[in-house]
């Protein structure tokens, strides 16, 4: 079985987010950029499949701009075997829309006709939790978001799911699409000589042109501000005084 | 222009506060038209009917929608989608999990999250964990979004709209229902209640969890919980707040032992008032906290539960 994991290149979850004076998105130059956090999650599961013997081949796709090359780098030197990356825009504030992407992804999947995708739950930059559940349309496959442990056996996945009750778990017939949630498993770090052969590992360059995709976007971004502030509040000595602050606020 | 609202179903029984919160956002868009998908849902759908602004509630009873499996459910929706300008959802798992699929095969981009309605077209939603607030536009033909329940106030009662059934759609049979573990718990739900005490790392053990517990039952509150303490299992992931677990925006939130990274801000910082209990005075918490005690958590919750009521 083939797994094909989907990787965002995404502003690295510890950098603080400065939204630009003019209101136009979130500054991204010279900004520290790695793997999308869940993405990593999605590559350590493919790699596993593999390691235990139920993949053959973990193929990982980025779409976006060419420095999305280093995080398929990255996904190589993890342990991934191939790498696709699909030049879809040149500044890199630029975000291709899940629906635009599961388009891509979908061609990428008629053509390498893996058995599971699995992808992150959601990118930590648009925070849409959306491409996953839209490949699984596009394609026709099934569903099973939000895991947190997936089981393959023969043609189906058994997969646990976060949801808002606790814990759901669901059969999908194969192929379908995976979305990984944080507890799914803890990625593992990228070796030194494994970071070197990564640089060896296939790395093809595509285009959304070349698929046939129109990657222009359907939500038009009219501004991007900042949250309202919250209003500076004060420390208190002891439990006694944050109790009556709390009373005086009414809010015990 | 009319609103197709998807209501959140739970076991046949509708979940009020999640649907009426998603109402009050649909009614700013046009006339809505309730949906309940269930195995039986005609409680639901009474109970929808109930709610003040519906104009009518569909009620789809099939067993195929009883656990809430996305494929049926989405082609259920799709089935229903002709003639509505817009399609919406509290933004719930269930819905995350449908929402997106009814989208791309209605060929629309979803739109996650909406935290506010600014006109058809327009809609506030977070981005980078709510460090920015994005407005987009949509050009699409058919809007489809979740809304974030805990920015928008619940529709109250006193409607009585018509229920009528929906033919099933069939169901694909792409996957199948296992097994449900869902928690059971006396307490309010996390995201409806007024107060919310959270534990984090700190609490250090999923014994010493129970001081959070204590304190959130003495004010009647829900449990809450960062990342690091369910991911420690010192609490189950339904409590998990931030980017990605709940978002809550109660009167009171209680932060104990939590450190404030921005993943778990996102989920707590709408709160009205925010109170952090922790023993390092530069933890970032306090930043956003009304009123911060640097304290050892094992002291000042037990104090504080004691000393309250
Ligand atoms: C993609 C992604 C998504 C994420 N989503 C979420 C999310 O949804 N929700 C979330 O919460 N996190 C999320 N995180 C994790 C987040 O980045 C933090 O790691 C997490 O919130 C830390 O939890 P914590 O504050 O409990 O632990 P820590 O950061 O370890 O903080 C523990 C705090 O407890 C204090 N403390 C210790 N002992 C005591 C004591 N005896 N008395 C008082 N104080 C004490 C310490 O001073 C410290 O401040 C996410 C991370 C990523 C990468
Ligand atoms: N531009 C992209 N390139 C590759 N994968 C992506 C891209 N955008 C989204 N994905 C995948 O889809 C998941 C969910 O993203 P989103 O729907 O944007 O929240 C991510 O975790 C990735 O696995």
């Amino acid at each position: 079985m083939k797994v094909l994991v989907p990787v965002k290149r995404v502003i690295d979850y510890n950098v603080k987010v400065r939204v630009k004076a003019d209101g136009s998105g979130v500054d991204l130059a010279n900004v520290k950029m790695s793997m999308n956090p869940f993405d990593e999650i999605a590559v350590e599961e493919a790699i596993r499949l593999k390691e235990a013997g139920k993949a053959e081949e973990v193929v990982v796709v980025s779409i976006g701009v060419k420095q999305a090359q280093e995080t398929l780098r990255t996904a190589l030197a993890m342990g991934a075997d191939r790498a696709i990356l699909i030049n879809a825009a040149d500044d890199v504030h630029q975000d291709i829309e899940p629906l635009a992407v599961a388009k891509l992804l979908k061609a990428v999947v008629d053509e390498e006709q893996p058995q599971l995708v699995i992808a992150g739950k959601q990118s930590i930059d648009n925070d849409m939790n959306a491409t996953g559940q839209m490949l699984a349309a596009l394609l026709g496959w099934g569903q099973a978001t939000f895991a947190s442990e997936v089981e393959i056996d023969g043609g189906a996945a058994t997969v646990t799911r976060e949801v808002d009750g606790g814990l759901q778990t669901i059969k999908v017939n194969l192929p379908a699409i995976i979305t990984a949630d944080l507890r799914l498993n803890e990625p593992r770090y990228a070796s030194l000589p494994n970071i070197m052969k990564a640089k060896k590992k296939p790395l093809e360059e595509k285009t959304a042109a070349d698929y046939g995709v129109d990657v222009s976007p359907r939500l038009e971004i009219v501004k991007t501000g900042e949250p309202a502030e919250r209003a500076a509040g004060i420390k208190v000595g002891s439990v006694d005084e944050l109790i009556a602050k709390l009373k005086e606020a009414g809010a015990v | 222009m009319a609103v197709l609202l998807i209501a959140e179903v739970a076991n046949g029984a509708l979940a009020v506060d999640a649907t009426a919160k998603a109402l009050t956002a649909a009614k700013a868009l046009g006339d809505v038209t309730v949906l309940c998908a269930g195995a039986s849902c005609g409680g639901a759908a009474e109970e929808a009917a109930k709610l003040d602004g519906v104009s009518k509630v569909l009620c789809a009873d099939d067993a195929a929608y009883g656990n809430g499996l996305a494929e049926p459910v989405a082609d259920l929706v799709v089935s229903l989608a002709g003639g509505f300008s817009h399609i919406v959802a509290p933004s719930t798992a269930f819905a995350k999990n449908v929402a997106p699929r009814v989208a791309a095969l209605l060929d629309v981009m979803v739109l996650s999250d909406v935290t506010a309605v600014v006109d058809a077209d327009t809609f506030e939603r977070p981005i980078y964990a709510g460090n920015a607030i994005q407005t987009v536009k949509s050009s699409d033909a058919t809007k489809v979004l979740t809304v974030r329940t805990s920015t928008f106030d619940a529709a109250g009662e006193g409607g009585s709209a018509a229920v009528e059934a929906a033919a099933a759609a069939g169901n694909p049979g792409l996957s199948e229902w296992v097994e449900d573990k869902v928690a059971e718990s006396d307490r309010p739900e996390l995201t409806s209640a007024g107060i919310v005490v959270s534990g984090g790392r700190g609490v250090g053990s999923e014994e010493s969890f129970e001081l959070i517990e204590k304190l959130a039952d003495k004010l009647g509150g829900a449990v809450g919980a960062s990342r690091a303490a369910v991911d420690s299992g010192y609490a189950p992931n339904d409590l998990q707040v931030g980017q990605t677990g709940k978002v809550v925006a109660p009167d009171l939130y209680i932060a104990a032992g939590i450190s404030g990274a921005i993943q778990h801000l996102a989920g707590m910082k709408d709160s009205k008032i925010i109170v952090a209990i922790n023993k390092d005075e530069e933890a970032p918490i306090f930043q956003v906290a009304d009123f911060g005690l640097v304290a050892d958590l094992f002291d000042a919750v037990p104090e504080l539960t004691e000393k309250l009521g």
